[in-house]
């Protein structure tokens, strides 16, 4: 005999044909699917991130505002900085220079501001310490000593944004979901395509007595496996481009900080056992399916 | 080894098969015969459950067919062996990988010798390695003579073996057959060549079922 049956008999293991449009389809889906997944998570976890700074980070601090007379300003600005020193649950309490806060218009209205010339009022940065202070008292007695005094503990911007950035946070692991969702429809149109297309080796399988578990195994086995190495791929090329996003501490606001900080870069890791969970799952459903067909 | 009672088979309103009531004994040799069209295939698949009677009663290896699941018929078909008409294979795996493929799906394995052995008594030695397209109807149909004895099945089902070969290779197939036949194994071989038919009965007691007007019935002198 000249043939190799050893060799040969090693090659029945692959009883479904090694190639055809659904091997690509797959590979390419979750390939794509992974990098976006990679951007949704990305975004998830920076909202997260922004959420918890405006919620806890800002929640600590307000500001007090002073408009007033220019030759009360001084005086005003004395007897708020006294009443906040004996005001229990404030840790500390500072007047903005003119410096300070020429910088801090100065995106808005350029380098050249003439802040002496302008009527704008003094800005008194609080902290308050762990057990916090009574607002609504607070605001009674600057009343009472500053009359042009304004406490401001920036609930009224903080809360929405606090409320946005959960919401986009919401939003990034929803798009995860519809992702992973798409995925799965996309390798399920996949393994129906691959199913049909091998009627035949199906066909012939089941007369030499294979059961559903052996066929499902062949097709499920295959298409675990392009989703693991398409997803791998998508991955990796999602983190690198996450990756070569400018950074938050450059450049500053809200997109630039996008990405990924310590052991979130963790995350993006578990989306190629969860395409390949997803192809398995999934195949597995499509080929017991289109098996109780065939007889 | 497999009994029909009373079996009828309709498909699209018209019957195919009508008041069928057979038995395929341990050991025996029986030929189908009938014009084509007759219903010879639609009796073979009646036999290895591709299809369910739509009356009466198919036992196959003592269990009704109505109350075999999906896994029972794999492994009923594990105890039969097919030789299909078409000689269904897989195309893309090389022709000694097609013949140990009922070994493959349950998870057996054989020698590299017995294989040779099996290919070299069929003679396909030479063609271990051929892809199916490759062959010819011959080779073919005794490649799948070869597959489907592989896992030493109890019972042979034959649906015109010789269908697509010349007379020296039909007279080789049956041969084949025959001396399976002479090793224990029950063969049902559906055929509508009567001079091979003939022939063979020569050999061994065989035993000739026909298919006339929707009944299968045993033929006598006549044939």
């Amino acid at each position: 005999m000249t043939g190799v049956p050893g060799t040969a008999l090693r090659q029945a293991n692959r009883v479904v044909p090694p190639s055809g449009p659904s091997a690509w389809l797959t590979t390419l889906t979750s390939a794509a699917m992974a990098f976006l997944a990679v951007f949704a998570l990305a975004l998830a976890l920076a909202s997260g991130r922004l959420a918890a700074r405006w919620t806890e980070g800002l929640a600590n601090s307000a500001t007090i505002r002073i408009s007033a007379p220019a030759d009360q300003m001084a005086r005003q600005t004395q007897a708020v900085l006294d009443l906040l020193a004996t005001t229990p649950g404030v840790a500390s309490a500072r007047a903005m220079t003119d410096e300070q806060q020429r910088k801090l218009l100065e995106p808005w209205f350029g380098p050249d501001l003439p802040l002496d010339t302008l009527p704008i009022p003094r800005l008194i940065e609080v902290t308050q310490d762990g057990a916090g202070y009574d607002g609504e008292g607070l605001r009674l007695r600057l009343a009472a000593e500053a009359p042009g005094a304004i406490l401001d503990d920036h609930t009224r911007w903080r809360v929405p944004l606090a409320v946005a950035a959960g919401r986009l946070r919401i939003l990034g692991l929803a798009s995860v979901v519809l992702i992973v969702g798409t995925m799965a429809a996309m390798i399920t149109l996949a393994a129906n395509a691959a199913l049909a297309s091998n009627a035949q080796v199906i066909r012939v399988l089941r007369l030499v007595g294979a059961r559903d578990a052996f066929i499902a195994r062949a097709f499920v086995r295959r298409f675990t496996l392009r989703a693991l190495s398409g997803a791998a791929i998508g991955t990796a090329l999602g983190m690198l481009a996450v990756a070569a996003l400018p950074s938050a501490d450059a450049a500053g606001g809200f997109l630039t900080g996008l990405g990924f900080q310590g052991a979130g870069w963790l995350w993006p890791l578990a989306l190629p056992p969860l395409a390949a969970v997803v192809a398995f799952v999934t195949t597995r459903i499509a080929a017991f399916g289109k098996l109780r067909k065939v007889m | 080894m497999i009994a029909f009672d009373s079996v009828a088979y309709s498909y699209g309103g018209a019957e195919l098969l009508s008041e069928v009531s057979l038995r395929l004994a341990p050991g025996s040799f029986h030929f189908l015969t009938g014009p084509s069209g007759s219903g010879k295939s639609t009796f073979l698949k009646l036999c290895y459950a591709e299809l369910r009677p739509t009356a009466g009663r198919i036992s196959i290896f003592d269990r009704d067919v109505r109350s075999l699941g999906r896994d029972d018929i794999a492994r009923t078909r594990r105890r039969i062996g097919i030789v299909h008409q078409d000689c269904q294979f897989l195309d893309h795996l090389p022709l000694a990988a097609n013949v140990a493929l009922p070994l493959t799906v349950t998870g057996r394995d054989t020698s590299v010798q017995d294989l040779s052995d099996l290919l070299a008594w069929v003679g396909l030695g030479h063609l271990a390695d051929a892809l199916p397209p490759s062959l010819s109807g011959g080779e073919r149909q005794r490649a799948a003579l070869a597959r489907a004895v592989i896992i030493a099945p109890d019972v042979i089902l034959a649906d015109e073996p010789t269908g697509n070969v010349d007379w020296e290779m039909s007279l080789r197939l049956l041969s084949l057959l025959v001396e399976l036949n002479r090793m224990g194994k029950t063969i049902l071989v559906a055929t509508h060549d009567l001079t091979l038919i003939r022939t063979v009965k020569q050999q061994i007691a065989a035993r000739v079922l026909r298919i006339r007007n929707q009944r299968i019935q045993l033929a006598g002198a006549d044939l």
